[in-house]
């Protein structure tokens, strides 16, 4: 087990790496188009061949890793202070302003977002920069998505408060508030850690959904979502596993981050 | 072996000879995907593809444009005069003709089926085709088999519009059920597909004297996922594919298929315009930009057309040279030539109209940085494509272009009623040959004068006089007099550039190597057009059994 913690260590050491020094690994810009070589094969010029407009696929990759492992992270923690916030209200209060928190989850889980996200979009300014566009849309990705993770908050914040400890605690004269604040949080950290790391393969993929919607990634800025999206022709790509890099790094990554959420949830 | 034997043998196979090459062809079931549910059945209502596919392969027309030659070419009708003013047709009638449930073929068909298409009424989107003037359409049976109707006013290319009007029953109970064409409407199951069956009554024969047509069946599946549709063909489960994209024609290709057709540039073209609306809620100095012809056209030479046929579509495509696509044999104007691609150039005029480049980056007059987007439909792979490669091309020039795909509704909502874009990307699905179709387009009050529609008077000059052509060859009754009317616009609109053409996509598709008969044509329908003569081979006929 101790192997496989070091190889996902490495993995996402060697991931913060690459974003970190992608100016100076790819070797061509993201946007520059060889176009006497669109789709090409992996050769020593490009590592991981071309995309359909003659692309440094490995340029491509290294700045959507860049993009995606610096936004959905973000994403996920906005995501998750909101599902902590709402969820830690509405487990410890209890009562009336649980069922009224519950309410408002529900109805955000019920919302058609999909069509809200397309209203979103006809509103927005047309001249927005590729940076802007990715921006705003892992930031819409974070305030809309907490509401799952906010119900099994609030259900475990409610499991906490009926603990034996926490009886004990308050029968020993502990305010409410530093209960809040002192105790409930350890005990809750697991539980936010595994709905932080879930949400951050979830956003990606909702941000390569997007795209299709025209919410996403703005050309010709790549992202993970992005670079995904390329694989919706996945009959024309059987003979091209190359092609499949971007999804297999993406599992790499997740399951990495994965590996380290049950060392943290061991710890914890 | 007697010689009284080996005579009976020979007697034997003669007779068996003829039954075996028959059983080789006739018979079995067509099969292919429509993209979508057919909306109506009525051949007076069609309006979208699914519906024209099946009035093509169910109706019986009075003429038709050959989708090879595109000639026009006689069918229930055996011959008809146009009157010298344009506004009346007269068709004799072939005889002896049955509709599909058996009920006969009348000039009182084509009273009622006109008189239908041109009641206000019926709403039929054929019928406005015809419509040049206001005042009644009077259509008369002089006998049984001839037919004379009158329209208000002259209509030009007045005989090939009947390509579109399938006759109906003026005394059949099935009404549009009963047909003339091949195959009739035998079964629908909405969401799943549509079943043709042969038309028992059909009236054509092969040189042979065999009954056409040789198919029994057309099962059409609807499947809207054109990767779906591919793999089905692949594994042979659809026999044909009428347009095909780049990507599957070259797996196919790739995979030694010679079961696909590139049929060369087809009549569909892709193009870019810039808004030019007056009260359209864009900065003053950029609407500025998009009216000045030097800017357009700029933009126009600084694309790189023939990179996007060779990249985007791999070769299948000729980059577009206006507005009418060389497929069209008689209406292309081929004194003009393929837009050179020179950013160089492009400069030049962009300089000659007050446009400086500093650093990299294109200023106007005023010193704004010239930056616009272009929008486009999510989901287009190969108009996103294209729009990033201009992007590319249009940096050279020091243009900042950003790309914004949006949901269709929300794109049509901007470019038809809001007006709250800069520059967008489209294609246009051109059915028919004659520039008439295309009023709707070119007049200046027209709704689809996409970059400036609904104006009351012309904007411009160049506008107004495209008008007055595009008026003048709707009214003239000489296809020659006509073509040079409308070469005229093809000049204007060189010059102006009020759409730029990117290109015109070939028309590819892929038909089953167990289909026999099949000539892919650049007109649609592509592959069926000849739906009469398309017969499957005996082996498939015997596994669909």
């Amino acid at each position: 087990m101790r192997a496989v913690r070091y190889f996902a260590g490495a993995v996402l050491v060697f991931a913060a790496l690459a974003c970190v020094f992608t100016s100076f690994i790819a070797p061509a810009d993201y946007a520059t188009q060889f176009r006497e070589a669109p789709s090409a094969a992996p050769s020593r010029h490009h590592l991981l061949g071309t995309d359909d407009l003659g692309r440094d696929s490995f340029s491509r990759l290294l700045y959507g890793t860049r993009v995606s492992l610096l936004l959905a992270p973000a994403a996920a923690l906005i995501s998750t202070l909101l599902a902590a916030l709402v969820g830690g209200i509405a487990g410890y209060v209890g009562g009336v302003t649980r069922k009224v928190a519950m309410a408002v989850t529900d109805l955000f889980l019920s919302m058609p977002w999909l069509f809200l996200l397309i209203i979103v979009r006809a509103m927005l300014p047309l001249n927005v920069s590729p940076g802007t566009s990715v921006a705003v849309t892992f930031l819409l990705l974070g305030l809309l998505g907490w509401a799952a993770s906010a119900r099994v908050v609030a259900a475990e914040v409610q499991a906490i408060r009926g603990s034996d400890f926490m009886l004990q605690a308050k029968a020993s004269g502990i305010s409410s508030w530093r209960l809040l604040a002192r105790h409930i949080p350890p005990n809750l950290r697991p539980v936010l850690f595994a709905q932080f790391w879930i949400s951050i393969p979830v956003f990606i993929l909702s941000e390569a959904n997007l795209g299709i919607l025209g919410l996403g990634v703005a050309e010709p800025l790549p992202s993970w979502g992005s670079l995904l999206r390329e694989l919706e022709s996945f009959v024309s790509f059987g003979d091209q596993p190359w092609r499949f890099v971007p999804l297999l790094l993406l599992i790499l990554v997740v399951s990495s981050f994965q590996v380290f959420l049950s060392r943290e949830e061991v710890q914890a | 072996m007697s010689r009284k034997a080996i005579v009976s043998a020979f007697l034997l196979l003669a007779l068996l000879l003829p039954t075996a090459v028959l059983a080789q062809s006739q018979g079995g079931e067509l099969r292919f995907c429509l993209r979508a549910e057919p909306k109506t059945f009525n051949p007076l209502l069609v309006e979208d593809e699914a519906s024209e596919t099946v009035r093509y392969l169910t109706g019986g027309v009075l003429v038709r444009v050959n989708r090879d030659t595109q000639a026009l070419q006689p069918e229930l009708a055996t011959s008809w005069k146009v009157s010298k003013d344009g506004r009346t047709i007269t068709f004799k009638l072939r005889e002896k003709i049955f509709f599909s449930d058996g009920t006969p073929f009348t000039a009182g068909d084509v009273v009622s089926t006109v008189t239908q298409m041109m009641d206000a009424a019926t709403h039929s989107p054929t019928g406005d085709s015809f419509r040049s003037g206001t005042g009644a359409t009077i259509a008369k049976a002089v006998s049984p088999s001839e037919v004379t109707i009158t329209f208000a006013a002259p209509v030009a290319g007045l005989d090939r519009l009947f390509d579109q009007v399938a006759i109906m029953s003026a005394s059949s109970p099935k009404k549009e059920m009963a047909v003339l064409g091949p195959f009739y409407v035998a079964d629908h199951k909405p969401g799943s597909y549509v079943l043709l069956k042969r038309n028992p009554n059909y009236w054509k024969k092969d040189a042979a004297g065999h009954a056409l047509p040789y198919l029994n069946a057309i099962r059409m599946d609807i499947q809207a996922n054109r990767d779906i549709e591919a793999l089905r063909f692949r594994r042979a489960e659809i026999d044909l594919i009428n347009t095909l994209d780049t990507d599957f024609y070259d797996r196919l290709a790739a995979a030694g298929s010679s079961s696909v057709h590139d049929a060369g540039a087809s009549l569909d073209s892709e193009q870019m315009w810039f808004n030019q609306v007056p009260n359209a809620p864009i900065d003053a100095y950029k609407l500025d930009w998009f009216r000045s012809a030097a800017f357009r056209r700029a933009v126009s030479e600084a694309i790189n057309r023939e990179d996007l046929c060779r990249v985007v579509f791999n070769s299948h495509a000729r980059p577009a040279i206006g507005l009418m696509s060389p497929a069209n044999k008689f209406w292309f104007n081929a004194k003009l030539k393929p837009i050179p691609y020179s950013p160089d150039a492009a400069l030049r005029r962009l300089e000659s109209d007050g446009f400086k480049l500093q650093n990299g980056v294109l200023r106007d007059r005023a010193g704004h940085p010239v930056e616009f987007s272009i929008v486009t439909n999510s989901g287009n792979k190969a108009r996103e494509r294209m729009a990033a490669m201009i992007q590319q091309d249009l940096a050279k020039i020091g243009m900042k272009v950003n790309v914004v795909t949006l949901d269709f509704p929300s794109l049509i909502e901007r470019i038809t009623e809001k007006f709250n874009y800069e520059a967008a990307m489209l294609g246009l699905v051109n059915t028919d040959l004659d520039p008439n179709a295309q009023m709707n387009v070119w007049l200046s009050s027209a709704e689809n004068h996409q970059w400036n529609p609904k104006q009351k008077t012309p904007a411009t000059a160049w506008e107004a006089e495209i008008d007055k052509l595009m008026q003048a060859q709707a009214a003239a009754l000489d296809p020659a007099r006509r073509k040079a009317g409308f070469d005229r616009v093809q000049e204007i609109v060189y010059e102006q550039a009020p759409f730029i053409y990117l290109v015109n996509k070939n028309a590819l598709s892929a038909v089953s190597p167990s289909l026999t008969g099949a000539r892919p044509v650049v007109l649609r329908p592509q592959t069926y057009w000849n739906v009469e003569q398309l017969a499957l081979k005996q082996d498939v006929i015997k596994e669909r059994q």
